[in-house]
């Protein structure tokens, strides 16, 4: 395998890590090395910052949904609705 | 300039969250937004013919929206009594002689402009998200915001975890580039 070739896969794990870190499953052990290959590498510097501040983002926003049962009612609703107008 | 269309089985997929959002920033009450949000499809269906095609669907029902929200405070504060502020120094006799000053509010409380921003945030992150292919939408909002495990997720969609990791990053991707477009 070339060097440029070890580097993309050694991102690509890198990339995965960082994710996985962003809801809280890496192990401590992917993090420590995580955080080895961050010294060297830029883009995953970049890469790693950016999905810290999405992640806290999101939690900042306190975004939140309809869970599935609900919305499956509300379809129910307007299905029925449509039915009788006969829309 | 093409017209817009209306497109009612959609609505719950496309809409529901970001109109639950709007409501839950102004009504403090879960069951009272969800209700709401269903009495707005509901309406618009009825009203359906009304549509010029001149906004898009979702500013049509979140002017909608608008009105049950106004109709929601209306029918509370005609409830007799409720309108009128009522300035007791102390309801319990416990309290008696306690000073003002200590019941007034937090020093710390959010303030309204953090109340304004939090929701606009959450309409930028929705129309970010609109913008994600469906699936990854889904995977992204299953996960991020529902915060769900990933077995839970695998299982439900039926994808493998690396599949749904996959995903994830794309979705993760994609949302800290649009988010820093309109957001930051």
């Amino acid at each position: 395998m070339s060097d440029k070739n070890k580097t993309a896969t050694r991102c690509d794990k890198a990339t995965h890590v960082c994710d996985k870190a962003q809801y809280k499953e890496a192990t401590i052990w992917e993090k420590l090395k995580l955080n080895i290959h961050l010294i060297f590498c830029g883009t995953c510097r970049d890469y790693s910052k950016n999905n810290a501040c999405l992640t806290s983002v999101i939690e900042k926003s306190k975004i939140c949904c309809l869970d599935k049962a609900c919305k499956e009612s509300m379809k129910k609703q307007i299905d029925q609705a449509i039915k009788e107008n006969d829309l | 300039m093409s017209k817009h269309t209306i497109n009612p089985n959609k609505w719950v997929d496309l809409y529901a969250d970001y109109l639950y959002n709007y409501t839950i920033a102004r009504i403090n009450d879960k069951d009272v937004a969800q209700d709401l949000v269903q009495d707005t499809f509901l309406a618009g269906l009825k009203s359906m013919k009304n549509f010029k095609g001149e906004a898009s669907e979702r500013t049509w029902l979140i002017s909608i929206l608008k009105r049950k929200i106004i109709d929601y405070y209306r029918k509370i504060n005609s409830n007799k009594g409720k309108a009128e502020v009522r300035i007791n120094y102390s309801e319990d006799s416990e309290s008696d002689g306690d000073w003002l000053e200590e019941r007034v509010a937090d020093a710390f409380d959010k303030t309204a402009q953090d109340t304004m921003e939090n929701e606009e945030l959450g309409q930028a992150i929705h129309n970010c998200l609109s913008k994600l292919p469906k699936k990854q939408a889904e995977v992204f909002r299953l996960k991020t915001i529902e915060g769900h495990e990933t077995e839970v997720i695998c299982n439900e969609l039926n994808i493998t975890p690396s599949n749904l990791w996959v995903i994830i990053h794309r979705a993760r991707t994609a949302m800290a580039n649009c988010l820093k477009e309109n957001w930051f």
